[in-house]
C-alpha cells in the first residue's frame, strides 16, 4: 500500500540561542534535558521527522517543555524553524520546503491550508471582534468577498459548533471558555483546510464541555477528512482521538506507534512511566 | 491456505523501571482456516491475551511471524506491516473484542455502532439502518438506544462492543475474554452471538476463562500449558 502524506517534516530543529563549540554537534552534544549549560542555548526541537496522512489524527503528547507547542508554532509558521523541511502534498506546493517560502506564500498557506486551534481562545480570536466577526476575517484573508456569502457560511459554521444563533454576534470575549474554543474551531475550519492543528485544546475545560469538544472534533475528521495534529498533555484525550502517536521529550522523538501499542505496549522508559501514570 | 498462521510466535516485556526484561510468551505455533474458530485456553498470566493483542498490534511483536491472508494485501506479516496499514486492517478486516468497553465520552449506543460504519465510508442512511439490525439482532433494548454506554450493565456493555465490532462485518474476530464476570444467561446469549458469527463465516480466536463455555463451539483449542493444538472433531461432527 503506498500512500502520499499529506505533510511531510523532516529534521525540524528549532534553538533558542546561537549554540556552542559543545553543543553545535548534534551527535555529540551534552545537554542537560534540552539545555548547554556551556552556552545556554536551549534545543526545544531536536531533528522531529514525520509523516501525517490524509484523514489521519496523529497525536503528540510530553511533558511540559517537551517542544510540543514550539514544533506546531514552527509548523504554522507563528516561529522560525532553525533549520529543517516540511513538504506539503497539495497540487501547487509539492516538492517545495515550506519552511523556505517567502512570507507571502507562508501566508497562503495559512489561509488556505492550514486552520489551527490555540489552547488560549486570546491567540487564535480577535476577542472585541463579534463571532462571526472573526470567522469573516478569516474567510476575507481566504479570499471571499461576497457579504451575504460569508455572513452565511459563518453563521452554519457556528451552528455546527452549537453556538446559538442569537449570540452570533455577540463578541467572543463574553463567552465561557468551552464556546470560546468552539468558536475558535469554527474559525479554523473556515476556509475548509485539509490540515488541522488543535494544541491542548481540551485543557481547562470541564469535563462535560470536553466531551462536547471531542465530539465535534471526532465528526469534523469523519465527515471532511481533514487530517489533525493533536498536541495534548491528557493520554486520555489522545487515546480517543489519535490513530497514532508520537511522545516527545526534551524536545526530541523517543517513541511512535499505534496509539492504543504506545499506551499499552510503551518501549521507551520516560513513555512508561507516563503511562504508569495514568489515572 | 490458513487465514491465519502464526510461526514461532515470542514477546518479551522490557521494564525499564526494574531493568528487566521479562518473556510473556514463547514459542507459539498455531494455524487457522477460514471460517474456523480456535479457542485459546491457560490460566491467567499464561500469555492469551498478550497473542490476541500482538496480532491487533496493540504489543509489538518481538520474534516469530503472523502471517495473514488479507483481503487488500494478499498474505502479510502482522508483525512486519507498516502502522497505516494495520489501520487499514483494523478498519476493514480485524476487529477486536475486549470485556471493557473504551468509546467516545457522551455519545449514544446507536451512534457509536452508526459510527464504527461511517469510519468505513458507509453513507449515513446506510449506516443507521445497518446500526439499528445490530443492536437489535444483539438484544439491546431499543429504550437503551439513545442512551449513554456509561450507565449500562456489564452485559450491555459487552454486547454493545460485539455489536460495534461485528457490524463491520470483519473476516477475523479476536474476542478476548468477551464472557468474563458475565453472568450465566448474558453468557448464553454471547454464546449464540458467536454461533450466528460462525454460521455467517466469520474466522474466529477467542480467549475464555471457563472451558465448559466453549463445548461444541470451537473448532480447534489452543492449551498455553501444552503449547497443543487439538481438533475437536467430535464436537465438530456432533454439530454437523
Amino acid at each position: 500500500m503506498y500512500e502520499e502524506p499529506i505533510l511531510e517534516v523532516r529534521n525540524l530543529q528549532k534553538q533558542f540561542g546561537t549554540g556552542c563549540i559543545e553543543c553545535r554537534q548534534k551527535e555529540t552534544r551534552k545537554l542537560v534535558k534540552n539545555f548547554c549549560k556551556s552556552c545556554g542555548t536551549l534545543y526545544a526541537c531536536q531533528d522531529i521527522s514525520f509523516d501525517l496522512y490524509p484523514g489521519e489524527v496523529l497525536g503528540i503528547v510530553g511533558e511540559s517543555g517537551s517542544g510540543k507547542s514550539t514544533m506546531m508554532q514552527c509548523l504554522y509558521f507563528d516561529s522560525e524553524v532553525s533549520s529543517g523541511e516540511a513538504y506539503i502534498h497539495t497540487p501547487d506546493l509539492v516538492g517545495k520546503n515550506i519552511f523556505e517560502m517567502s512570507a507571502q506564500q507562508k501566508r497562503f498557506i495559512r489561509n488556505h491550508v492550514y486552520g489551527m486551534v490555540y489552547q488560549n481562545p486570546v491567540q487564535g480570536l480577535k476577542m472585541n471582534f463579534s463571532s462571526v466577526g472573526n470567522i469573516a476575517e478569516k474567510l476575507i484573508a481566504a479570499g471571499n468577498k461576497n457579504v451575504g456569502q460569508m455572513e452565511a457560511t459563518s453563521k452554519k459554521l457556528l451552528e455546527n459548533v452549537h453556538i446559538p444563533l442569537h449570540r452570533m454576534k455577540e463578541e467572543p470575549r463574553n463567552f465561557s471558555g468551552g464556546m470560546q474554543q468552539r468558536v475558535q474551531i469554527a474559525k479554523a475550519l473556515s476556509n475548509n483546510p485539509p490540515i488541522l492543528f488543535l494544541d491542548e485544546v481540551t485543557t481547562g475545560l470541564d469535563l462535560s464541555v470536553q466531551a462536547n469538544v471531542l465530539d465535534l472534533i471526532k465528526v469534523i475528521q469523519r465527515d471532511l477528512g481533514i487530517s489533525m495534529i493533536v498536541v495534548s498533555h491528557d493520554l486520555a484525550v489522545i487515546r480517543m482521538l489519535a490513530d497514532r502517536t508520537i511522545v516527545l521529550l526534551n524536545g526530541k522523538i523517543i517513541e511512535e506507534g499505534l496509539t492504543d501499542q504506545v499506551l499499552e505496549d510503551p518501549q521507551h522508559e520516560y513513555t512508561q512511566q507516563l503511562v504508569y501514570s495514568l489515572l | 491456505m490458513a487465514i491465519l498462521e502464526i510461526v514461532d510466535f515470542g514477546k518479551r516485556f522490557t521494564i525499564h523501571h526494574l531493568g528487566k526484561t521479562m518473556p510473556a510468551i514463547q514459542n507459539i505455533n498455531l494455524s487457522l482456516e477460514a471460517g474456523e474458530f480456535i479457542g485459546i485456553v491457560g490460566k491467567s498470566g499464561s500469555g492469551k491475551s498478550t497473542i490476541l493483542k500482538s496480532i491487533y498490534r496493540t504489543y509489538l511483536p518481538d520474534e516469530g511471524k503472523i502471517m495473514y491472508d488479507s483481503e487488500r494485501f494478499g498474505e502479510i506479516d502482522l508483525a512486519q506491516i507498516s502502522e497505516r496499514q494495520m489501520l487499514y486492517l483494523r478498519k476493514y478486516e480485524i476487529g477486536y473484542v475486549s470485556q471493557f468497553l473504551s468509546v467516545m465520552p457522551r455519545t449514544t449506543c446507536r451512534q457509536l455502532v452508526t459510527n464504527a460504519l461511517l469510519e468505513m465510508g458507509e453513507s449515513e442512511a446506510v449506516a443507521r439502518g445497518e446500526a439499528e439490525k445490530a443492536l437489535a439482532h444483539f438484544e439491546l433494548d431499543p429504550k437503551l438506544w439513545d442512551s449513554y454506554p456509561n450507565t449500562f450493565s456489564g452485559g450491555e456493555k459487552l454486547r454493545l462492543n460485539i455489536a460495534m465490532a461485528t457490524v463491520k462485518k470483519p473476516r477475523l474476530l479476536l474476542l478476548d475474554e468477551p464472557t468474563a464476570s458475565l453472568d450465566q444467561q448474558s453468557k448464553i446469549k454471547v454464546r449464540e452471538i458467536i454461533e450466528k458469527l460462525k454460521k455467517q463465516g466469520t474466522t474466529l480466536v477467542g480467549i475464555f476463562h471457563d472451558i465448559e463455555f466453549m463445548d461444541g463451539l470451537c473448532d480447534k483449542v489452543y492449551d498455553m500449558q501444552t503449547r497443543q493444538l487439538t481438533i475437536t472433531q467430535e464436537v465438530v461432527s456432533h454439530e454437523s
